[in-house]
């Protein structure tokens, strides 16, 4: 430290500008002589001062006595008054050199001073930094929340726009106007959940698909018409592999052109894009629903070989989902002329391909809100899915 | 539907192999369920003569035998009591799995005799429990012949879906004629002539239903069989049925069961000796019931069409026959039934008894309205070649019912809807081998629908026909494009809405639950609900039997069944919906949350603590900030609903119109709910949240005072019951333009207080826009200060 200061006043910097050519040309004039002669002893002092001074006390005790109002620098100073004017200016200067290098010198030491002194309480001040720190719980999305969101930013890619609907639904737009009679062995097979009738005694029901959404749309908006429909859904289910509420997606598509090829195109392009695999092989086979016609099961490629189940290419087809033609009928139970427009509609569960995607093993744990499996497979709150962050990290 | 390749085979002439089939199959939109090839597993066992059976010389329960397997003599050791010299048994060499037990079979010494293979019981060979003997073969049996062939065990059973509008495909002959339609194969002509009447029936139909549209029975018709042989079908019969997993009964019956399998068309065999009188169709009287052949007795309602003579009734029409005038071993009249029944009255009386049968599920499809006719006459055929005998003339109640339709297809439909350019040459192709008789070429053809398809109703039918067969790989992948160039939000406001609300919950700690719609009754009534309108008819259970009125009580019950599991500090939230009353506007979405327990675990700070009302008021206002509610404006008053504690809870209002409430849970709810305390709740009502106003995405021009804040604090004894946000209002309105926050930093009451006092201390922020404030001005505004409070709140300032 001390030899730091030392260093600091050998040097060529500021306080080295008191040549020998100045302490000359000073000695020239009498009384001046001996001003400057005093200057130089007293620099020579006051910097040795400096550089014994122990504390930051006896530091400002230094400053004050060579620079306070009644410091010795300060007296000097006040002596210049009594030379003539050359003597005064040339006198002044070398006073104010001295008045800077002291202070100088003086600044200097007391930051050293006081960066070491601040560095042995910092010392004293540590803490155990492994100490965990407050605690903090982490929040977390339901995988079914993160799956309609990937899905939605897929298909918004494709033009849909997301259309909602009652649970509660009358019995007309849940089964009647999608081509499902009273009698209709598919009606029988759904398990359908049954509120008391309304007041005109129509039979209320719980939605048993998405599928209503498609005609309070058509009732409601003139063609051309692309939506898709994420939400609950009930059957009078519950075992292993069903649940009483459960969530699909539905999609549909009117206009004049629609046909096939953009069922099958629209079906593909998202499957490859919620699995994440380019040539994941999709198969649409000829099944049956009432409300469509032509009707296609969509199967998706897999392999399980070696015992692990995996998405792609491979040996084995995975049914995912049901599609179709819009029935000629369906549209005419909304108004819309089968002769001018048609279209497509599809339907998949949600939890089925979240399932499929996470590798969610089982399905009632979806609703059972198990914080430990909530934790496991939930998502962080800002993993927003998009096209351009990405939908398969 | 089950049936074996030999049996396809006896409608389709091809050289398709089994995979050929089981490809094509499902993409002609009948699922494959599973294929079971029992010839591949047992292909390596043979039958082999035992040449001479001794005792192990070793061994009191085991035997030495020699079998001729037709190439070689082996030597094997058997523990089987039965085996014997000169017996017919099922030989395996070593080197093969055995099926029963999985196991590979070894060659081996078996206390100091060798043992080369080994001869089967049943069980060994996966065919039953039975596992008291070897398998003994009849004396005729080839040996070194696959066992496999001689058991009837080498035809694949293939099993496939089929669905509800396939009711043509409920008979083996329905597949074949698909198969065919693609290209696998030729469909072989079927023989369905009539068989002539040798004499008149002595039984007659009293068909006695009410009239309706469409007719409860159109057509019914019968043949009396006298003088048949019943017993034990040919092998063939009962091989094929034993196959699709039938059980063989007797010749009569299984007739019956065949002909529903081959054709898809339900038969009834009576033994008309235990028919009185003629045979009568109507609509059961209450109190009626019966003896089935599934053993079980049912009654009916009068709206069940049954069947039945003299005695009373003994069938229930297209579900199942009666056990007292059923076929037996003895019977040697038969009186056969093949009718036409409502597919509807059919399927609801089979829901109602719960009867599960292959007849009802053919009838609840519909049948083929010309089926009664040569069902009848193949059936008659099969009778007179098996049992013997003479069938009598056909008794009639009833006709066809008209089935007879066309419909034209474009062309320019099938490429408008399938996006495929199908030949008009192979769409007719398609379309007749179908069975579909078209008439005209080019544009637009003419197709009469075959009367075994009832679902095909319009030209889109027959396009789907058309490309079903052809092959909707053949359809183009063409892929949608978005062809808006500024880009159409997918979601509405109200749902971007709820989408960010998940997300600001989430990043608020909170752990996102979906829960079930339905609650109990008891939670229902619990948290204002209980309206009988949404009561389910009939629900899973009777604690999940009411649309809940509120998302809390499935949260609270979550937190219970975590607490179980040692999870009671808990911070949950869903956005979903309740349900005020059973219409679609009644479906409110909420965000509603709980936390419960401790705000965090323990830990070295102190940091955790007991949640409170102001967590639960914390997360209700961060979320409607977040959302663009104007949270500063609103006001709080006490008022929350009856679950939350009377005097730890609010709402947050603007006005009228509530926008959530906060607070701590009732303690009885979380007593009724089993849920340990504290537990605080809100529930956001995001439809109330406004949208914002659509001015663009131009921001307000934003002013920054160039003058320094001042601040001021202040403090008031106000009477205990004082709501903090009144005084805080009084200071915010005392200088509108100099004011700009006032925060209440310090409630206290208790000792040093006056009796009934508290002190409130807010900090004052004054925001200049024109001047720095002087010492003048401050003294004026603290001044107003201290006198709106004191108008307001009659508070004092405190010195």
């Amino acid at each position: 430290m001390q030899g730091k200061v030392k260093r600091g006043l050998s040097c060529d910097g500021p306080l080295c500008a008191f040549d020998p050519g100045d302490a000359a040309r000073v000695r020239q004039g009498g009384k001046l002589v001996d001003e400057m002669q005093d200057a130089e002893s007293l620099k020579l002092e006051l910097i040795g001062a400096v550089e014994n001074a122990s504390t930051v006390d006896v530091l400002e005790e230094l400053r004050v006595s060579a620079l306070g109002r009644k410091g010795r620098i300060t007296e000097m100073m006040k002596g210049l008054g009594a030379l003539d004017p050359d003597q005064r200016r040339e006198a002044g200067q070398a006073l104010n050199r001295l008045k800077d290098e002291v202070a100088t010198a003086i600044d200097t030491a007391k930051t050293t001073m006081g960066d070491a002194e601040l560095e042995a309480r910092l010392l004293q001040e540590r803490v155990d930094v492994t100490l965990p720190p407050r605690p903090e719980s982490r929040g977390s999305i339901h995988p079914i929340t993160q799956t309609i969101d990937e899905l939605t930013a897929i298909f918004c890619e494709m033009g849909f726009t997301v259309a909602e609907g009652p649970h509660i639904e009358s019995d007309f737009y849940n089964f009647t106007a999608l081509n499902i009679p009273p009698e209709h062995p598919a009606r029988q097979e759904q398990d359908t959940f049954y509120l008391p009738p309304d007041e005109s005694g129509t039979p209320r029901v719980l939605r048993t698909h998405t599928s209503p959404v498609q005609i309070r749309t058509m009732q409601m908006t003139a063609p051309p018409i692309r939506i898709i429909v994420p939400g609950r859904t009930f059957r009078s289910d519950h075992d292993a592999t069903h649940s009483p509420m459960f969530h699909q997606v539905e999609g549909l598509v009117i206009d004049k052109a629609t046909h096939m090829g953009h069922l099958k195109g629209c079906l593909i392009d998202f499957c490859r894009a919620f699995f994440g695999v380019d040539d994941l092989p999709v198969r649409f086979r000829p099944s049956y629903f009432p409300f469509t016609e032509p009707s296609a099961e969509v199967d998706i490629g897999c392999t399980r070989a070696g015992g692990e189940f995996r998405i792609g290419k491979g040996d084995d087809w995975l049914e995912i989902l049901g599609s179709g033609m819009v029935h000629p009928k369906v549209l005419e139970n909304c108004g819309i002329d089968p002769n001018e427009y048609q279209g497509f509609a599809f339907g998949m569960g949600i939890e089925r391909i979240a399932m499929l995607k996470y590798g969610i093993p089982d399905l009632r744990p979806f609703y059972d809100t198990d914080i430990r499996w909530l934790r496991h497979y939930g998502f962080v709150p800002l993993d927003v899915p998009t096209i351009a962050g990405g939908i398969n990290r | 539907m089950k049936f074996t390749l030999s049996w396809l085979k006896d409608h389709l002439e091809t050289t398709a192999s089994l995979e050929e089939i089981c490809e094509r199959l499902p993409m002609l939109g009948l699922e494959v369920e599973g294929v079971e090839n029992r010839a591949k597993d047992l292909a390596e066992f043979i039958v082999g003569y035992v040449i001479e059976a001794r005792q192990h010389p070793n061994a009191d329960r085991l035997r030495v035998c020699i079998v001729d397997t037709g190439t070689e003599q082996v030597q094997v050791v058997c523990g089987a009591p039965n085996a014997r010299t000169g017996m017919k048994g099922v030989f395996a060499p070593a080197g093969i799995r055995i099926p029963g037990t999985g196991v590979e079979l070894k060659k081996g010494v078996l206390r100091g005799e060798e043992s080369n293979g080994m001869l089967c019981s049943e069980r060994e060979m996966g065919l039953s429990d039975e596992h008291d003997g070897i398998i003994e073969l009849p004396g005729d049996t080839p040996i070194g012949a696959k066992f496999a062939a001689v058991a009837g065990l080498d035809d694949p059973m293939i099993d496939i879906a089929i669905t509800p509008d396939r009711a043509d495909c409920l008979g083996v002959r329905g597949i074949a004629r698909d198969l065919a339609a693609a290209g696998l194969g030729t469909l072989k002509p079927l023989h369905t002539s009539a068989v002539p009447g040798s004499c008149k029936s002595p039984i007659n139909w009293r068909v006695e239903l009410p009239e309706q549209d469409p007719p409860l029975a159109p057509l019914v018709v019968g043949r009396y069989f006298r003088g048949v042989k019943n017993g034990p079908s040919p092998q063939w019969l009962r091989d094929r049925l034993t196959a699709i997993g039938l059980r063989p009964i007797s010749a009569l019956v299984d007739i019956t069961n065949y002909v529903m399998m081959d054709l898809g068309r339900p038969l009834h065999a009576y033994d008309a000796d235990k028919v009185a009188g003629d045979i009568f169709i109507r609509l059961a009287e209450p109190g009626e019931k019966y003896l089935a052949l599934d053993g079980k007795e049912y009654a009916f309602d009068e709206e069940m069409i049954v069947i039945g003579d003299d005695h009373g009734v003994d069938d229930l029409a297209g579900i199942m026959g009666g056990e007292r005038s059923g076929c037996g071993d003895d019977t040697t009249n038969m009186f056969l039934e093949a009718a036409i029944f409502d597919p509807v009255r059919t399927a609801a009386t089979g829901r109602k008894l719960n009867v599960i049968s292959d007849a009802r599920y053919r009838f609840e499809r519909g049948l083929d309205p010309t089926s009664p006719y040569w069902g009848s006459d193949i059936a008659a055929r099969m009778v007179l070649e098996i049992c013997g005998g003479e069938a009598s003339e056909l008794v009639v109640h009833g006709g066809e019912m008209n089935w007879q339709r066309s419909y034209t297809l474009r062309h320019s439909r099938i490429i408008g809807l399938t996006g495929v350019a199908v030949p008009e040459t192979d769409a007719i192709r398609i379309l007749r081998t179908l069975g579909f008789e078209v008439t005209g070429s080019g544009e637009a053809i003419v197709c009469a629908v075959p009367p075994w398809r009832a679902d095909v109703i319009g030209e889109a039918d027959l396009v789907e026909e058309v490309i079903r067969i052809w092959g909707f790989d053949h359809i183009p992948n063409t892929s949608m494009t978005n062809d808006h160039v500024v880009p159409v939000p997918a979601l509405t406001p109200e749902q971007t809405r709820e989408r960010m609300a998940k997300r600001v919950l989430a990043a608020r700690d909170m752990t996102e639950a979906v829960t079930f719609s339905f609650v109990s009754a008891k939670q229902a009534v619990l948290f204002g609900g209980g309206a009988d309108a949404l009561r389910l008819v009939n629900p899973i259970s009777a604690d999940l039997d009411m649309m809940r009125p509120s998302i809390l009580p499935t949260l609270l019950a979550a937190a219970g069944r975590n607490a179980n599991m040692g999870i009671a500090d808990l911070a949950l939230f869903e956005v979903g919906p309740q349900y005020a009353d059973a219409t679609p506007e009644g479906q409110q979405t909420l965000a509603t949350g709980i936390r419960t327990g401790q705000t965090a675990p323990r830990d070295w700070t102190k940091a955790a603590r007991a949640v409170d009302a102001f967590d639960a008021k914390a997360d209700a206002m961060a979320l409607l900030e977040a959302l663009g509610a104007p949270v500063t404006n609103m006001q709080v008053s006490a008022d929350a609903p009856s679950w939350y504690h009377p005097g730890r809870s609010g709402t947050l209002r603007l006005g009228a119109n509530a926008f959530a409430h906060f607070g701590e849970v009732h303690p009885k709810v979380l007593r009724e709910m089993d849920v340990r305390g504290p537990a605080t709740a809100f529930e956001v009502f995001l439809a109330k949240v406004p949208e914002p106003r659509s001015k663009g995405p131009a921001r307000s021009l934003l002013k920054l005072s160039p003058f320094q804040p001042v601040n001021r604090d202040f403090a008031f004894l106000v009477n205990m019951d004082m709501p903090a946000e009144k005084l805080i209002r009084a200071a915010l309105g005392a200088d509108r333009k100099l004011v700009s926050q006032a925060r209440l930093f310090d409630e206290y009451a208790g000792k040093g207080m006056p009796e009934g006092k508290k002190s409130l201390a807010i900090a004052v922020t004054l925001q200049p826009t024109d001047a720095t404030l002087t010492d003048e001005d401050l003294e004026a505004v603290s001044k107003k200060i201290v006198a709106q409070v004191e108008k307001h709140t009659a508070g004092v300032l405190r010195a």
